[in-house]
């Protein structure tokens, strides 16, 4: 007879904490603060997005890929081209469009890619990256190739909030944008579904002992991430109203994997943590000497991985637990 | 014809090119299984110093390179035994990471020494100009190039295949434990072989100068044809990497002269049938227990 106290514990396990709330509370108050930011403010949201989405497959179920921005330059070039090209200028939909059509790529690459380990799987998503920064290097008629896609006009929003100068108006988009995808997110890791991602990332081979569809599964989480890289990607095509090939390089897949290192995988809020670090970092320092930014990243990199793998919140847990071992 | 011709030979350069930087690469994966990402800013930093030991130290070109080649083969031994070795047994991950973070601050760090533009390369008198081989005339570097891709393919393959050393390179790649088993010191064998790919690293690094030039993207830039040639080769293939490189060499040139815009999008396309349908590589040494 499990106790009344057990049961609780289980029943409520995942319910929402109080500290929950507070990343949206910094991120409303970081508008209110700094207004003239907001433009700043909706490319930290977009890299978190990005970020969160990486997390699904890599925090939690183990898939290592070094070509993740496949998927964000397919959404970024699906909302442009859809606005720049054959004149759908609705934001909310080209954002959907963004989404599903890199879903459906991720189902299908997935359904190839994810049959594969270790050395093959880390060169074939590269190699998937760059084939379409290729791609759409070749088809420069329809993508603007190397000068990038120009003229990408959303409309307003609802048909009524016009995005201004300063990007208030997508700052509130990119917000509710993300919060929903986490929503989903933090749902579905959640759930025995999610619970089965971390089995899979633990031990991939006894997963399949106990008799559960390993590639299903990985196919799955594989898709989902990919549709909300998309949603990165539709929104940083809408938020900039342009679209280079850098949207697929090697770079921004390397960049999205030590944001989320560095904030912490496999607990969703990593994204958040490393995001918004490196974003303001980058910006701040990279104006000041790139040089010594660039070389920053790479020694923290280094020592992350030498001497503490778990990234900021990781750090954090430490001290927080260090204090409760004080206090108590 | 003359087309045909220029492509051949300017892939053959090409690929020899590829061959030296990346055949180091694709024994040190082969031997620990280790992803190293940094391995195309050593070919970066043998580059520089080669330009360094030329403009600064007045070293001729060919003792320039050598210069280049052993230092950092000796810088990458001090790496491999307090940063590498660490994360042998870590997972991919963790590789991939530190790997990043090196090729970060080499990066930072040429950028910071030579400037972001990229760096030319004074080629003594006697490699320039065209050499007559009888039915056509060829850039007298390339030729040079081309022999010494050969000659080092030579080498290679007797120490491969003909020496205590090289044996002991295949047991280990073929089967770890038993080789350590049998008394071969494989970490002193990794600690070698790896020392000896970063300098060839280099030295390729130097050589590849006047055929791509050198700028602190270098690093990134042509990391994935480096491990598109040992991915597809196969690991730790002598044999592998070489026919690789030629064929990435040949395709290279020849969407370059043929199909400028597509040309890339090729290759990739082909890297991924290539891969999904042999993941092992062309001719992988098949793995025995």
């Amino acid at each position: 007879m499990a106790s009344a106290s057990a049961r609780k514990r289980v029943a409520t396990r995942h319910r929402f904490r109080a500290i929950e709330a507070l990343p949206w509370a910094l991120a409303i108050a970081a508008f209110l603060l700094f207004p003239d930011y907001a433009f700043l403010g909706t490319q930290v949201l977009i890299l978190i997005l990005f970020a969160l989405s990486l997390d699904l497959i890599l925090g939690y179920a183990g898939i290592v890929t070094l070509g993740h921005a496949a998927y964000f330059g397919l959404g970024a070039y699906v909302t442009g081209m859809l606005s720049a090209r054959l004149g759908w200028h609705e934001p909310i939909t080209g954002l959907l469009a963004a989404g599903l059509v890199a879903a459906v790529a991720g189902w299908l690459s997935g359904m190839i890619l994810l049959r594969y380990h270790g050395l093959a799987l880390l060169m074939l998503t590269l190699a998937l990256g760059l084939m379409l920064l290729q791609m759409a290097n070749a088809l420069a008629p329809w993508t603007g190739g190397f000068d990038g896609l120009y003229g990408i006009s959303p409309a307003p929003l609802f048909g009524v909030f016009e995005n201004d100068l300063y990007g208030h108006t997508y700052y509130w988009y990119g917000l509710a944008v993300l919060f929903l995808a986490f929503l989903v997110c933090r749902r579905l890791v959640h759930s025995p579904f999610g619970l089965s991602l971390k089995g899979l990332r633990e031990n991939e081979r006894r997963m399949g002992a106990i008799g559960c569809d390993v590639l299903e599964r990985k196919v799955l989480i594989f898709t989902v991430a990919a549709a909300l890289a998309g949603l990165a990607g539709g929104l940083f095509a809408e938020a900039n109203a342009f679209v280079t090939l850098d949207v697929f390089s090697f770079r921004r897949s390397g960049t999205v994997l030590i944001v989320l290192i560095l904030g912490g995988p496999g607990r969703l809020y990593g994204a958040f943590v490393g995001g918004t670090v490196y974003y303001l970092l980058a910006d701040q320092l990279a104006k000041a000497s790139p040089e010594f930014w660039q070389f920053g990243v790479g020694l923290v990199l280094v020592l992350v991985v030498l001497f503490w793998r778990g990234g900021l919140l990781g750090l954090a847990d430490l001290a927080l637990a260090r204090r409760r071992r004080a206090g108590g | 014809m003359q087309v045909l011709i220029s492509i051949l030979f300017d892939g053959l350069a090409y690929g020899m090119m590829l061959f030296v930087i990346a055949v180091g690469l694709s024994v040190t994966m082969g031997l620990m299984g280790f992803v190293n990402l940094a391995h195309g800013a050593f070919a970066m930093v043998g580059g520089y110093l080669t330009v360094s030991a030329m403009s600064r130290l007045g070293l001729p070109f060919p003792l320039a390179l050598l210069a280049a080649a052993v230092a950092v083969g000796a810088a990458s031994i001090l790496l491999e035994r307090g940063l590498y070795a660490r994360l042998y047994a870590a997972p991919e991950l963790d590789q991939v990471m530190l790997t990043i973070g090196l090729v970060f601050m080499a990066t930072a760090a040429v950028t910071f020494v030579y400037g972001p533009a990229p760096v030319p390369v004074r080629l003594p008198g006697y490699l320039k100009g065209q050499i007559d081989l009888g039915f056509r005339a060829f850039p007298t570097y390339r030729v040079v190039l081309i022999g010494v891709g050969l000659a080092f393919m030579a080498l290679l393959w007797l120490v491969f295949e003909r020496t205590l050393l090289g044996a002991q390179i295949r047991a280990a790649v073929d089967n770890r434990r038993m080789a350590q088993s049998v008394g071969i010191n494989v970490d002193r064998l990794f600690t070698l072989t790896f020392a000896f790919g970063s300098a060839m690293a280099a030295l390729g690094g130097g050589l590849a100068i006047d055929i791509v030039g050198l700028s602190p993207t270098f690093a990134t830039q042509y990391l994935v044809l480096f491990l598109i040639v040992v991915a597809v080769g196969g690991m730790a293939s002598l044999g592998g990497a070489f026919v690789a490189a030629l064929i990435l060499g040949f395709l290279d040139n020849a969407g370059k002269y043929l199909w400028p815009e597509g040309g890339g999008f090729f290759i990739y396309v082909l890297t991924v049938v290539l891969l999904l349908a042999r993941p092992e590589g062309l001719l992988a040494r098949s793995r025995r227990g």
